[in-house]
């Protein structure tokens, strides 16, 4: 049966994990939601902003989170409890907040991604077909037109920011399911053009740099994800530019605009198509499709 | 100024690391040998985050153009200034226009060599170290090369009163012959049939070739997976779990293990089943490529001890210095 909101999802009681001596990996739910990745970035924030001494790193993930600490200044057992008292003071229902719509015009079917994913044929689930076919087929699309048009049909919400600086993973911001799945590769890439566009298990991906991956490939993006040298204006901040919770218009874009984008963007003069939206999950679950409508009206 | 004749096998400035950044997928980097590392710095009178050179497996040639104090810290190297022997772990003087030339590691996998007032690069996200995938921090960001010329920092006290330093041997870390590595079991262990986790400390991992900076690809017998549907978002193989964050140290499971190290993917979609305790890791990095080792499951507790009595050895050469 179809349903047209985001059902939500009961979450387990979380399992906190040592990271040998100096880490702390808490797993909210074995299976990737909303509710889960909300409730990730909720606590990390929560965590941040408690300035807890001996906190090296704090990294939300897609259904789980990560801290990273000094032992020497706060014991693993501590850590956890504190962890188990921000749990549960957070109230995630109250939460609204300010994030970014981003136009990522994607060259699908591109010459790039073509080549390598034919060098990899040999051990692909598929061999005689594209990762697109592939992909189209397994999640009951008649063409690859018609699972290009469920991509960029509604946009792909930033859930983790990892694997290598700069590379975003994003979930479709559609009820359970219209969500399309894959496998990954059964033996990874060694390589992968720069700002290839793929999908693994229930995420989109952009690549911000050449090199191994798994995931299969369907385009490539004229725009960067990462830029080390901050040439580009909105880089200015941070060479990384997806963070979690921004919203990925992904829409498809023909070569000629491909190469016309890429010129700028080699220019460094190439200014991106950002908007600052209020997202509220309580709207967005309610009715996705409609408040989707509303969130890339702010990109017309 | 330090010239480089020579940039040996793969040679890196390298300091404690760059921390904060995990989050955007930025690894930490930094020495993968932090003990021999602050030992390095330690013996020439610098602070234990200056910078180093990580040199792997064999070493670089390197030209002084000014007097320098060096020493040499962690696998055991050859090395030479006009056709003298130059001891590891000893602050010695190096004179300007002398050459120091490295040889191959004759045991372990990473030697560091500390220059008093430390290797001056720019620094990137607060760190001098090296990160070579996206080519960031010390010297423009990748592997040296004959040609190179490298700044080196003001020292903070008389480098001449180091001249002579030596780490007490009882004190030195074993890199020899250390093959047992600790780990704490957990993570997403409980993909694991029981047989296989027990399979893991049981058995002898051989490292494979491909073992660098971001890890340590191990061979040994299959691990096998508890069947299960697979939840939503995870991938249909049964390694597949909904992408987590990595630990540095943690052992992942795509089929055989990968244990991760400094310059670590952050995250990934692959079962993690237990992580090198942060002492241990110093001594994995240490392990060369055909060598075997094994994990042994240690508590948290063990972990921390063990973690303490590296500090205190660590302390003891630094007492006996000042």
């Amino acid at each position: 049966m179809t349903t047209n909101n985001i059902e939500r999802t009961e979450l387990p009681e979380p399992r906190y994990e040592f990271g040998g001596d100096d880490h702390v990996f808490v797993e909210l739910d074995e299976a990737m939601s909303f509710d889960a990745n909300f409730k990730a970035m909720a606590i990390t924030q929560g965590i941040a902003d408690r300035n807890i001494e001996g906190m090296v790193e704090i990294c939300p993930a897609n259904a789980s989170y990560m801290i990273r600490f000094d032992p020497d200044v706060i014991h693993p057992e501590e850590l956890i409890e504190t962890l188990k008292t921000i749990s549960s003071e957070i109230t995630f229902d109250e939460l609204a907040w300010e994030t970014r719509i981003i136009d990522v015009p994607v060259l699908f079917e591109d010459p790039w991604t073509h080549d390598t994913l034919m060098d990899f044929r040999e051990n692909h689930q598929d061999p005689d077909r594209t990762d697109i076919e592939y992909s189209a087929d397994l999640n009951g699309f008649d063409s690859v037109d018609e699972f290009i048009d469920a991509f960029v049909g509604a946009p792909h919400m930033v859930t983790m920011v990892g694997f290598v600086p700069g590379l975003p993973w994003c979930f479709q911001m559609v009820p359970k399911s219209e969500q399309m799945e894959v496998p990954k590769y059964v033996q990874p890439r060694t390589s992968t053009p720069s700002r290839a566009v793929g999908f693994g298990g229930a995420f989109s991906v952009i690549y911000p740099v050449e090199g191994a991956g798994g995931y299969q490939l369907y385009g490539r993006t004229p725009i960067e994800v990462l830029d080390v040298k901050q040439q580009l204006p909105d880089f200015e901040d941070s060479m990384v530019f997806p963070n979690p919770g921004d919203i990925l218009r992904y829409r498809t874009c023909d070569r000629q605009e491909y190469d016309a984008i890429r010129k700028e963007v080699e220019a460094g003069t190439y200014e991106y198509t950002i908007e600052s939206v209020e997202f509220s999950p309580e709207e967005f679950f309610e009715s996705p499709h409609e408040y989707n409508k509303q969130l890339v009206e702010a990109l017309a | 100024m330090i010239h480089v004749t020579d940039g040996g096998i793969s040679t890196t400035v390298q300091d404690l690391g760059r921390q904060g950044h995990y989050h955007i997928g930025m690894p930490p980097s930094g020495a993968m040998d932090r003990t021999s590392h602050q030992i390095a710095n330690a013996l020439v009178g610098n602070d234990p985050d200056a910078a180093t050179l990580e040199m792997t497996y064999k070493g670089a040639s390197l030209e002084f153009e000014e007097d320098a104090v060096i020493a040499l810290a962690g696998a055991a190297m050859g090395a030479t200034v006009n056709d003298d022997a130059v001891p590891m772990y000893e602050a010695v003087r190096i004179e300007a226009g002398q050459e120091l030339i490295l040889e191959f590691t004759t045991e372990g996998a990473r030697t560091y060599l500390a220059v008093a007032g430390g290797i001056d690069v720019e620094p990137v996200m607060e760190s001098r170290s090296t990160y070579t995938l996206i080519g960031i921090g010390g010297y423009k960001g990748r592997t040296l090369e004959s040609g190179d010329t490298l700044a080196v920092g003001e020292p903070s006290s008389n480098p001449e009163a180091a001249i002579g330093n030596v780490a007490p041997v009882e004190y030195r870390p074993n890199i020899a012959e250390k093959t047992e590595i600790r780990i704490v079991i957990g993570l997403c262990d409980y993909r694991l049939t029981d047989d296989s986790r027990a399979a893991l400390c049981d058995v002898e991992w051989k490292v494979t070739p491909e073992a660098n900076r971001v890890g340590y690809r191990l061979e040994g017998p299959e691990l096998e997976f508890v069947e299960r549907e697979q939840p939503f978002g995870a991938g249909t193989d049964p390694s597949n779990v909904t992408d987590i964050g990595y630990p540095i140290g943690s052992i992942q499971v795509p089929q055989k293990p990968i244990v991760l190290m400094q310059d670590a993917v952050t995250g990934g979609g692959y079962a993690t089943v237990g992580t090198v305790i942060s002492t241990d890791r110093n001594v994995l990095s240490q392990r060369r490529t055909h060598e075997t080792i094994t994990f042994d499951a240690v508590t948290i507790e063990e972990a921390l001890e063990a973690r303490t009595a590296a500090k205190t050895d660590l302390e003891a050469i630094r007492s006996h210095i000042d």
